[in-house]
């Protein structure tokens, strides 16, 4: 039995709500049990915007993720305020274009990509996010293309399906750094 | 099993509303529930329906007065200090026997409060929330298929009794999203509504639906007829479930979003040999006491848990004859308890500690 917790955060407008959904759809069509559960508080507006996720075996308790096993952080707030709740043996993802530091903690694994100078260099400039879902993905071992694209079909709604291909190839982009 | 979908608590509100019939909505636009009138505004006039977003939530439920009183399935939704404004409009219906769905997507308070999540309208809820003697049905989600389910089933309660039923949620179930089944929703035919103001056709009399009574004989018997009601929802309709609780000693009570962290902590003071569990009640008027009654006999102690300053507690104590200590544990103001608080409060109890 397995209960993986995702913390995603970052600035609002980092795609950090849709990557979550992402991630909860793939982890439903793998037969998983998710939860999905977004800030809405005001620091949405403009601020940082966060959003927890929980992909398990069995059913989802408090839907609410104060101990991540995987953090996701796209920005530096980000990594400042929630690197100390990351569960020991952790991973913690973080973009390394928007963010300088380092992970001082030496109890969880860190993995550093430049994903915003990916996404920009690559020409597609908004999906950072999905470049680091793609890394995600790798590293755990659950890079699946039939689900991932099914996951892509059902958190793209039908009139930007265009945009489909451009998703998948920040995703596979991603799994390769 | 259909075909699961990701949905927010509060669009699975509004969709399972609409798959059980409800045709109107009247709203006021309040965080943590307006994707419940954001979905309305989308949907109802596709299907022939009525969304309308009125100058205040006063008078939206009294926009509910009115078509309830024609007989058909309408809804309002809102959070804490809309539903404080409801208040007038809640009693009204209440006195008038008319059925209706509202629904509370707590937040913090008093006051305009926050917007994070809260219980603290419980005791409004489940005491009636506005003056004179009456009560609502009142139900308590704790997923979002649940979301959906009690609605469907809120719909058919209030036309069974001719009462108001309110969920009531919180911000946690109205902006988390779970997979839900809607296609297994299952809707019961609507009852007749021979009281209904649809017009007599020449054919009979005029139906009234009104809550003025000045002879205070005919009022009271109102009452006492309407009790008479209450007494038969008490004893058929209180709903719970029961987590582990088949031995358990240490007992939780906790509804919603505090459900969902309880069973986190049942589990892990199951792991380190701590007889734990939880009753959580789905129907918090009529309060399940029989539930609470019988765990009684074997529990050493319950411990409410709540987004609140303590309101379900008393509930408990009474259902619980007060035979065991009833503890708090518990934050507010939109905080929520984490499963190691609870834990910990449960780790106490065992030790018999308070």
């Amino acid at each position: 039995m397995k209960t993986t917790q995702f913390l995603f955060s970052g600035f609002g407008g980092q795609g950090i709500l849709f990557a979550g959904k992402f991630l909860a759809y793939k982890g439903l069509i793998e037969g998983k049990q998710v939860s999905w559960l977004p800030s809405y508080g005001p620091e949405m507006r403009g601020g940082t915007a966060s959003c927890s996720v929980i992909v398990s075996d069995e059913a989802v308790g408090s839907p609410i993720v104060s101990k991540p096993d995987v953090l996701i952080a796209m920005n530096l707030p980000s990594l400042d305020r929630f690197e100390s709740a990351v569960a020991p043996g952790g991973i913690i993802f973080a973009d390394s274009t928007l963010i300088e530091r380092k992970v001082t903690r030496t109890d969880v694994k860190a993995i550093y990509i430049p994903a915003t100078k990916l996404a920009s260099d690559n020409g597609f400039p908004t999906l950072a996010n999905m470049i680091l879902l793609g890394r995600i993905f790798a590293e755990l071992g659950e890079f699946d293309d039939t689900n991932v694209e099914a996951a892509l079909t059902k958190v793209i709604p039908a009139k930007h399906a265009d945009m489909k291909e451009i998703n998948l190839k920040a995703l596979r982009l991603g799994a390769e750094q | 099993m259909s075909e699961k979908v990701l949905m927010k608590g509060n669009e699975a509100i509004a969709e399972a509303a609409i798959v059980a019939g409800c045709r109107h909505y009247f709203g006021y636009p309040i965080t943590p529930q307006t994707e419940i009138a954001a979905y309305m505004a989308k949907k109802m006039p596709k299907i022939g329906g009525t969304f309308l977003q009125a100058e205040s939530e006063i008078a939206a439920i009294n926009m509910v007065y009115g078509v309830s009183s024609a007989g058909l399935r309408v809804m309002t939704s809102s959070s804490s200090p809309g539903v404080s404004l409801k208040g007038e409009g809640l009693s009204y219906l209440a006195g008038a026997d008319l059925p209706a769905l509202i629904v509370n997507v707590q937040r913090g308070g008093p006051g305009l409060g926050g917007i994070q999540p809260s219980q603290s309208d419980y005791f409004q809820a489940t005491r009636g929330g506005g003056h004179g003697d009456y009560h609502m049905i009142v139900l308590a989600p704790s997923s979002v298929q649940e979301m959906a389910e009690l609605t469907v089933k809120g719909f058919e309660l209030a036309d069974t009794y001719r009462m108001t039923t309110m969920i009531l949620a919180d911000g946690t179930m109205g902006q988390m999203m779970e997979p839900v089944a809607l296609d297994d929703l299952k809707v019961n035919p609507m009852p007749e509504k021979p009281w209904a103001t649809t017009g007599t056709g020449m054919k009979r009399k005029h139906n009234i639906v009104n809550s003025l009574f000045l002879k205070p004989e005919e009022l009271e018997k109102t009452n006492f007829e309407r009790y008479e009601r209450y007494a038969k929802i008490q004893a058929t309709e209180a709903r719970a479930e029961e987590y582990r609780m088949e031995d358990a000693e240490i007992c939780l009570a906790a509804f919603g979003i505090a459900a969902r962290v309880s069973k986190n902590a049942v589990d892990e003071a199951r792991k380190m040999g701590i007889k734990a569990g939880l009753i959580r009640p789905i129907t918090l008027w009529p309060f399940p006491n029989e539930v609470f009654r019988k765990a009684a006999d074997h529990a050493k102690a319950f411990i409410s848990v709540e987004l609140s300053m303590g309101q379900m507690i008393e509930d408990v104590r009474l259902a619980s004859e007060c035979r065991v200590p009833v503890t708090l544990c518990n934050r507010a103001g939109g905080m929520i308890p984490t499963p190691d608080q609870v834990l910990d409060a449960i780790v106490t109890a065992a030790k018999g500690g308070h």
